[in-house]
C-alpha cells in the first residue's frame, strides 16, 4: 500500500479511539496537515458511511467524532452486549433534564421544580457519571451546584448543550401556543465547505 | 396496576368511572399527579377548579394510605398547599391600595407556574429517554469492560460491586444462625489461622469460576471463631486485591471471584505476603 490517504489515517485513529476525538485532536495528532484538510477528510469519511449504507458511521457527540453503529443494528447488538441495556426511570431523566437546562443548579432548585425529594436520584446520576459537582454557590449555606458531564453528551448522543431539544412550551394544555421564531441556521456554510 | 374500583371505598373511584384503573407507581411526585388529575378533568390549567381538584387529590392520598402505601411527606405538603390556596379563594381580595398598581395575585398563580414548568421538565426528560443512548441503541468500540456503559449497565443488571456493608451484613446473617458458643466445650480446639483460611479460600476459588459467599461458611465443623477468622481472611484477599466480591442483584447470593489467574497464586501465600 503506498502512503495511506488522510481520510485513512483518520478512519484509523477513530477506529482505535476509546472517546470522541475532537478536531483539535485530530490536527494535533496530525501535524503534518492543517485544519482545513483535516476537517474536509472527516467530513468525507462520514459521507463515506453515509453513502455505502454501513454498520457504524460516523457521528459528532461531545464535541468531537466517534464511529458508532447505526441505530438499526440495534436488536442483532444488544444480543451480544453483555448485560441489559441501560434504562433510566422517569426520575432519573426528569431530573437529568431539569440539570441539563438549568446548570449551573442546586438540589434545593431541583426539589423546587420536581416537588419530592430528590437526593437519591442525583446520588446515582453522580455515580453514574452523568453528572458532576460543578461548585458551591455563593449564597448562605453554600450549597452545592451541580452541572452535566462530558459522559452525558456521550450518552445521550449529543454533539453539545446547545444539541439539546429546545424545551417545548406548554403542550396540550396550552391554549395559545407561542412559536419561537428562529432563523434559519447557516448549516452548510461551515460545515460542507467545498464539495 | 390495581384494578381500584372494588377495593377503595372513595367518592371519586366509584360511580361513573367503571373500572377505572390506577397506576399507583406512575406518579413521580404531586405535582405529576396533579397535572395527571388535571388532565383527567379536561380543565383549564390557567383556571384550575381548586376545590374539584384539591377533592380528587385527597381522595388519592387517602387511596394510597388504603392501599398501606407509603405516602411521601412531599404529597401531604402539596396537599396543605392545595389546602390553603383553598381557603384562600374563599376569602374575599383585600381591597387593591390606592396608588398601588398590582393587583393582588391569583393565589394559584404561584401553583401554576410550578405545574407548568415541571411539566416543560417532565417532558424534556421523556424526550431525553428517546434519544439513541450509546449502550442501548448505539455502541461504539472498545467497549470499555466489555459493555459501553459499564457503570450503567451494571446498575441495572450484571454484577454489582459489594461495599463493605453488604458484605458486613451478608456476614452478620450467618453469624445470626451460629449458636452461641457452647459451653463447657474445653478441650483444646484447633485453631485456624487467617493465612490458613486464605490458603483454603483460594484452595476452593482454584479452577472455579466463582464460589458463593455462603458455601465459604458450610462446613460441617463450623464455629464462630472459624467463620470470624474466614471472614477476615476474606477482607484481607480483598485488600490485597485478589478476590473480588460480587453480586448479581440486590439481596441476592453474593459470589467470590478471583482476580488474577491461577498461576499467579500458585504456591499459597505465607506470613510474609500479608504486610
Amino acid at each position: 500500500m503506498s502512503h495511506p490517504s488522510l481520510k485513512a489515517i483518520i478512519e484509523g485513529l477513530l477506529f482505535v479511539a476509546d472517546g470522541p476525538l475532537s478536531l483539535d485532536q485530530l490536527t494535533e495528532l496530525l501535524h503534518d496537515y492543517d485544519r482545513a484538510s483535516v476537517r474536509l477528510a472527516v467530513q468525507e469519511l462520514r459521507d463515506d458511511y453515509e453513502q455505502r449504507g454501513a454498520g457504524v458511521h460516523l457521528v459528532e457527540v461531545a464535541g468531537g467524532w466517534q464511529l458508532r453503529t447505526v441505530p438499526e443494528l440495534m436488536p442483532f447488538l444488544s444480543r451480544m452486549v453483555k448485560g441489559r441495556p441501560a434504562r433510566f426511570s422517569q426520575s432519573a431523566l426528569e431530573t437529568l433534564a431539569i440539570i441539563a437546562y438549568r446548570q449551573p443548579i442546586t438540589r434545593q432548585e431541583i426539589e423546587y421544580l420536581r416537588g419530592v425529594d430528590t437526593g437519591a436520584v442525583v446520588k446515582t446520576l453522580l455515580e453514574k457519571k452523568l453528572i458532576k459537582i460543578l461548585g458551591k454557590k455563593d449564597i448562605p449555606g453554600r450549597p452545592i451546584i451541580y452541572g452535566t458531564t462530558r459522559e452525558f453528551l456521550e450518552v445521550f448522543n449529543l454533539k453539545d448543550l446547545k444539541g439539546l431539544p429546545t424545551l417545548r412550551e406548554i403542550s396540550a394544555l396550552d391554549e395559545l401556543p407561542v412559536y419561537e421564531v428562529q432563523e434559519e441556521l447557516p448549516l452548510g456554510s461551515e460545515q460542507r465547505g467545498a464539495p | 396496576m390495581l384494578q381500584s374500583a372494588d377495593q377503595a371505598p372513595t367518592s371519586l373511584f366509584q360511580g361513573a368511572l367503571q373500572g377505572y384503573s390506577v397506576k399507583l407507581d406512575a406518579f413521580e411526585g404531586p405535582l405529576d399527579l396533579l397535572l395527571h388529575l388535571i388532565r383527567k378533568n379536561e380543565v383549564d390549567i390557567y383556571d384550575i377548579p381548586i376545590s374539584l381538584i384539591t377533592r380528587q387529590y385527597l381522595d388519592y392520598l387517602k387511596l394510597m394510605k388504603e392501599l398501606n402505601l407509603d405516602l411521601a411527606g412531599d404529597f401531604l405538603v402539596m396537599a396543605a398547599t392545595l389546602l390553603q390556596i383553598k381557603s384562600r379563594m374563599l376569602l374575599p381580595l383585600p381591597e387593591p391600595e390606592e396608588g398601588e398598581g398590582d393587583e393582588a395575585e391569583d393565589p394559584r398563580a404561584e401553583l401554576v407556574r410550578r405545574l407548568l414548568e415541571y411539566q416543560r421538565y417532565r417532558d424534556a426528560g421523556l424526550e431525553l429517554g428517546t434519544r439513541e443512548l450509546l449502550g442501548r441503541e448505539v455502541f461504539a468500540r472498545p467497549c470499555r469492560d466489555g459493555c459501553c456503559l459499564e457503570g450503567l449497565a451494571a446498575a441495572e443488571e450484571g454484577p454489582l460491586e459489594l461495599d463493605l456493608f453488604e458484605l458486613a451484613e451478608a456476614f452478620r446473617t450467618l453469624l445470626a444462625r451460629m449458636p452461641l458458643a457452647r459451653a463447657h466445650e474445653v478441650a483444646a480446639q484447633e485453631t485456624l489461622s487467617i493465612v490458613d483460611a486464605i490458603n483454603q479460600i483460594l484452595t476452593r476459588l482454584d479452577g472455579h469460576e466463582s464460589v458463593e459467599f455462603n458455601t465459604l461458611f458450610a462446613d460441617e465443623e463450623q464455629t464462630r471463631e472459624r467463620m470470624i477468622v474466614t471472614f477476615l481472611a476474606l477482607l484481607e484477599l480483598c485488600r490485597i486485591k485478589l478476590v473480588k466480591v460480587l453480586q448479581n442483584d440486590r439481596y441476592g447470593p453474593i459470589y467470590l471471584y478471583p482476580s488474577v489467574t491461577a498461576s499467579d497464586t500458585e504456591g499459597g501465600l505465607d506470613e510474609s505476603s500479608l504486610a
